[in-house]
């Protein structure tokens, strides 16, 4: 049996109409990859909330069978899988041609770039941001904000290289790598609230925090990327989930 | 139409090993895309200067400069290689969602199968064992995606009549299957189980710039043994012995 409470977005003005769903939850900065790249397509959605622990959705189970993960973009009866993949497929697929609403840059060297930050991103960030918000040991707690920070302090060089002198990864507009980075940000300021670190620290990494105001406030975005403190009573719901339940 | 003008080989250079597949997945791509290209051969034990200088976050391999300008991850670099040059042969389909196919297969491939291959390498008994049973059930959902109903049904290869992105990402890797098999006397692919992926298997493995790009199966083999001696406390000379026979390739 699967829940799904289905939300639209607010029709936008030159909207384009086709049946598209996003098989998520709202707090994943995976999902939040996927919803904001339709919203800068201007594509309608609905996201379908479905459920993640076993026993999973139904409709999870079908159209990923090989991962059961979310996102999961459903469109024309085909489900696409990976939110690195939906995203390029979504830039691809509502494609106006003339480049203007593209979430990839244009220039093969910048898509290589950008592509490359993405994949570090995934690679460095996911693990410890997990491993300290459910870890218990201080020490290790250090260890792994440190890792985070040291990601993080790669991300405001490439920012350099990529923005070229612009607000965004993406130059004058948010792009992939915006994306890619600006999903985790709800993720970044829970976890700083909750365990009391610093790791987009304002002083150490002065570009990033600029852009992560910039891209916080972006239309595309805005209301997508939920605040610390909404994460924060998810977090306490699934601990009180946890500990009343016995132990397997 | 516009004609692109002949491509300076000096304006690639590839730095890559000889016994690393996904520096053989972009001199395949290079190949069939029949763009020119200088090739520089990596330790990766010993990463060279220029490796440390155009890959400071990873130092691995491949890393194709094009005009001195570096790109980094195989599979990266072959979409990089359809975006600079799609006047040539084109690696990626050109319809969205057979790219987004692609894309998620391929990203299988190296997240699922390659590990679990490797595992298979790097373990002995039981771990062994269920290393080879999750190779088993990764190869399983391949045969299915070719077999009726599949992503890839009625396909010779992934690309369709001709080898593209994906045949490229999971052929240059699927020929440690064999080396390992017979290495280490399990039974990875058989045809019995997956007769389609098998015959994929061969027929990419027929093709003529795959056989011009994969080192023979009896250089592998020698590679494969003294990796494997090392690991189970052969010690680094039986491996340098292996390694510096194979790098006169």
């Amino acid at each position: 049996m699967y829940s799904a409470t289905g939300i639209n977005c607010t029709p936008m003005a030159g909207a384009v109409v086709e049946d598209v769903k996003v098989l998520g939850l709202p707090l994943i900065p995976f999902v939040i990859r996927v919803l904001i790249a339709l919203r800068l397509k201007r594509v309608e959605y609905e996201l379908v909330e479905v459920q993640i622990a076993e026993p999973k959705s139904e409709i999870l189970v079908k159209s990923n069978p090989v991962y059961k993960k979310i996102p999961v973009l459903l469109h024309r009866g085909k489900s696409i899988c990976e939110s690195a993949v939906i995203v390029q497929y979504i830039d691809e697929e509502w494609s106006d041609g003339s480049g203007s609403s593209s979430i990839l840059p244009a220039d093969p060297f910048d898509r290589a770039l950008v592509r490359f930050w993405a994949a570090y991103i995934d690679d460095k960030l996911p693990a410890p941001v997990r491993a300290l918000r459910w870890g218990t040991e201080a020490e290790k707690a250090a260890e792994l904000a440190g890792q985070i920070r040291q990601a993080l302090g790669l991300l405001e060089e490439a920012f350099v290289e990529c923005g070229k002198g612009k607000g965004f990864f993406g130059g004058d507009a948010v792009g992939y790598l915006d994306i890619a980075l600006g999903s985790c940000l709800g993720w970044i300021r829970a976890l700083e609230k909750a365990k009391s670190v610093k790791l987009l620290d304002a002083e150490k990494l002065p570009r990033l925090t600029g852009w992560a105001e910039r891209f916080l406030a972006e239309e595309s975005v805005k209301g997508l990327v939920p605040d610390a403190d909404e994460y924060q009573k998810f977090y306490a719901a699934a601990e009180a989930r946890t500990s009343a339940t016995p132990a397997a | 139409m516009d004609q692109q003008p002949p491509i300076p080989p000096s304006d690639l250079k590839l730095l890559g090993s000889w016994a690393d597949s996904h520096t053989h997945r972009v001199q395949l791509a290079l190949k069939l895309k029949g763009l020119p290209f200088q090739y520089q051969e990596e330790d990766p034990l010993r990463p060279s200067a220029a490796l440390l200088l155009h890959n400071p976050v990873y130092e691995n391999l491949p890393v194709l400069l094009h005009r001195g300008c570096p790109v980094l991850h195989s599979t990266i670099i072959l979409h990089f290689l359809d975006d600079t040059w799609p006047l040539h042969r084109l690696l990626l389909p050109s319809d969205p969602f057979d790219r987004a196919t692609a894309r998620f297969w391929s990203h299988f491939a190296d997240d699922k199968l390659a590990p679990a291959v490797a595992a298979v390498f790097s373990s002995a008994g039981d771990g062994q064992r269920a290393a080879v049973d999750q190779v088993h059930q990764n190869l399983k959902l391949l045969e299915r995606e070719l077999g009726d109903g599949g992503a890839f049904a009625g396909r010779r290869f992934f690309g369709g009549d001709e080898i593209g992105f994906l045949d490229i990402v999971l052929g240059c890797g699927s020929y440690w299957l064999a080396v390992f098999e017979e290495v280490m006397e399990v039974k990875l692919v058989d045809p019995e189980a997956f007769p389609r992926f098998h015959a994929w298997l061969r027929d990419f493995e027929d093709q003529t710039e795959v056989k011009e790009t994969i080192p023979a199966i009896d250089k592998l083999l020698e590679y494969a043994r003294a990796v494997r001696q090392m690991m189970l406390g052969g010690g680094a000379a039986a491996a340098a012995a292996g390694g510096d026979n194979a790098a006169t390739n």
